[in-house]
């Protein structure tokens, strides 16, 4: 049977609408859809301010996952982060975190520095070596009265701010 | 009621009101197998109410309504709607639809034929009516009585025991309503329909049908054969049906009031 | 004072309860339908096809508009690179599927009520209803269905056309690099802001198409007679359909974010 002119116009439409969801839900959508299994390690931070649940988990500059969850541990008042990396990435017991941001005050993500360790980490283990995220506003302060050493410590490639 | 087995249709004091207006108090009748039953009453008497009872668009309050021998109730509605028909004062037709969706429509949506014996019967259906060359067109496109027509044509592609006309001689002139009457009568003969008509039209029911009935204030006053009608002495009767008379003598006082003065 | 502040309250109630009891029947009625396919492919047309016109010129829109204020925002701050972020969570979160929605109902919703309505007036409901069809079944159920479908391609397009309305005022007329904008919108976009997306489009499409079918298969119950009722019943059922939008959409966010 030959298609209406309706039936063409409604077909259309359809394969047109089905194309838009489908490239919306698998460029878009893709981080979490699609990947592959991934498994979840913690890490403590003293300060995550700025970093948001679903920022990136990045190794070498590569997207590797996502911040699962940031919740405060009751005993010592740090911050566990979940991260949801994926399971093909053997991480290394030795592996350093550190929270880092794009541009001055663009998004937080967290940076994974691979270890040489033997061992690697499992699910639900936790990275101790850890760099929490700069304090914008506080690192500013102390330089205005002169003392930034302690901050550029604790993130000596983003603030390399000489003394005055 | 010559009759010893059930007629096709018996209505027993349908009882119906909208708030406070009693439309129907213990309205009844019977409608033989292949006969045409018209149904007279003046304006307002609630001849449409009644004939809505029957189609299922209104529900009445109180009173029985027998089909072939059954209670029509919620259980054997749906099988008097396959073998009824109901034809709308305003035809109802549905104004996107062509002539032939129209006619096609009933079939599409209640039988399992296939497109293609659907068409067949709708055209042929159609061709019956005259319309045949019109099956393209729409309602809006077509004339008062080929509307008519189309309703007709509508009606009866389902092949219904019984049509249940709605006031289809309203608002045309008398050369229309002889017309209308004799398609009626025409398909009548021809499909072998039991037919209910109401209408106000004395004269043309009076020639066409069977058998006669007067609604007034809600009851039934008068069920019988036309001749039984012309000569009934019963004052509401006879008071309907001498309306032109009543009317020639207020003229005749109004010319003379008016010559007096 | 009750009787003033519950007459309008219990009529409210009964018209929710009658409306739910319609679309619960319409429901129904998808089984006992016969020649469904073919209605709802009408029915896809008139939502669908004859819609898209206007959701690719509003979305456009939209979305050139979204990148002008966000780059002027946002170039205050020096986070221009942002810029795509900002365009696509606004499009995919709130404004596809509420702007979609709107135009819908301003489109095929009211011109569905309008013709239901005069179905209604013209006794071509009742003629159905002799016939032993199911006239929620035969003018609504393909409706609704529709709505179900074409509502979420719909908002689709919205935010992929609006996505490109960004990228065209926010790169191509403001000099932000396009990588940067592209990167950002598909960093940012994550599936749960999808699913908040497609939530919101289909619960809209049901409840707006399922309003404005309602509005016209009653429109004699409301005031006035005639094409005043028609009138009055389209109007109801835009307007109806627009709160519901907006009320919904709160709703649906607040419950979704706090998941």
């Amino acid at each position: 049977m030959k298609p209406t002119k309706l039936e063409l116009l409604a077909g259309l439409f359809v394969a047109i609408g089905i194309a838009a969801i489908a490239w919306l839900t698998i460029q878009l959508g893709a981080g979490a859809l699609v990947g592959g299994d991934t498994y979840v390690i913690e890490a403590r931070f003293t300060n995550t301010s700025g970093l948001s649940k679903g920022g990136n988990v990045v190794v070498a500059g590569v997207p590797v996952g996502r911040v699962e969850s940031i919740r405060v541990d009751p005993a010592d008042f740090t911050a566990i982060v979940s991260l949801r990396v994926l399971s093909h990435l053997k991480l290394p017991t030795d592996t350093i975190a550190s929270i880092k941001t794009t541009g001055l005050i663009g998004d937080k993500f967290i940076a994974i520095a691979p270890g040489a360790d033997e061992t690697n980490l499992k699910p639900g283990d936790r990275i101790v070596d850890t760099e929490s995220s700069v304090d914008l506003e506080s690192l500013i302060g102390k330089m205005a009265f002169g003392s930034v050493d302690k901050g550029a410590e604790s993130e000596p490639q983003q603030a390399p701010a000489s003394p005055p | 009621m010559t009759d010893s087995s059930e007629p096709l249709l018996r209505i027993e004091s349908l009882h119906k009101r909208f708030d406070d207006n009693i439309v129907l108090a213990g309205a009844s009748l019977d409608v033989p197998r292949g006969s045409l039953v018209t149904v007279l009453g003046r304006s307002g008497t609630g001849k449409s109410v009644l004939l809505k009872c029957l189609a299922g668009i209104v529900t009445p309050d109180a009173g029985r309504i027998r089909f072939d021998g059954k209670d029509l109730d919620a259980s054997t509605r749906a099988d008097f709607r396959r073998r009824c028909s109901f034809l709308f004062q305003s035809n109802a037709l549905f104004d996107s639809l062509t002539a032939l969706e129209n006619v096609a429509l009933p079939l599409e949506q209640t039988t399992n034929l296939s497109d293609a014996e659907i068409r067949v019967q709708s055209l042929e259906a159609l061709k019956q009516l005259e319309l045949d060359a019109h099956h393209d067109r729409y309602p809006s496109q077509l004339s008062g009585g080929m509307q008519k027509r189309l309703a007709l044509a509508r009606a009866i592609v389902t092949k219904p025991e019984l049509v249940l006309f709605d006031e289809p001689t309203a608002g045309l002139d008398p050369l229309r309503r002889n017309a209308v009457f004799t398609m009626i009568l025409k398909y009548q003969r021809q499909f072998r329909f039991t037919a209910v008509v109401v209408t106000h039209d004395l004269d043309e029911a009076l020639i066409a049908s069977d058998r006669v009935a007067l609604l007034d204030s809600g009851k039934m006053l008068f069920e019988g054969a036309p001749t039984a009608f012309t000569t009934s002495t019963d004052p509401v009767v006879s008071s309907f049906r001498d309306s032109a008379a009543a009317l020639r003598e207020s003229v005749a006082a109004l010319r003379q009031t008016s010559a007096a003065s | 004072m009750l009787a003033t502040l519950g007459r309008p309250f219990l009529r409210l109630l009964g018209g929710m309860g009658r409306m739910a009891c319609f679309t619960v029947r319409s429901f129904a009625a998808v089984p006992k339908t016969r020649r469904l396919p073919r209605r709802l492919l009408r029915a896809i047309f008139e939502q669908g096809t004859r819609c898209l016109p206007v959701i690719l010129i509003v979305g456009i829109f939209t979305g050139l508009v979204l990148g002008l204020q966000g780059h002027y925002v946002l170039n205050r701050f020096g986070s221009e690179s942002l810029l795509g972020a900002l365009v696509s969570l606004s499009l995919v979160r709130e404004l596809g599927p509420v702007l979609a929605a709107l135009m819908l109902v301003g489109q095929a919703g009211s011109a569905l009520a309008a013709e239901i309505g005069i179905q209604r007036n013209s006794e071509q409901i009742a003629a159905l209803e002799t016939m032993g069809v199911s006239s929620e079944g035969y003018l609504v159920t393909p409706r609704l269905l529709a709505a179900l479908i074409v509502f979420p391609m719909q908002t689709a397009l919205f935010v992929l056309i609006g996505l490109y309305g960004g990228y065209l005022s926010g790169s191509a007329m403001l000099g932000l690099e396009p990588g940067v904008y592209w990167s950002a919108v598909e960093k940012a976009v994550e599936a749960r802001d999808l699913t908040e997306c497609f939530v919101k489009a289909g619960t809209f499409g049901l409840i707006t198409i399922a309003m404005c079918s309602y509005q016209g298969f009653y429109a004699h119950l409301g005031h006035g007679t005639g094409a005043r009722a028609v009138s009055a019943a389209t109007t109801r059922a835009v307007v109806l359909s627009c709160v519901l939008v907006l009320a919904l959409d709160d709703v649906i966010t607040s419950f979704l974010l706090h998941r």
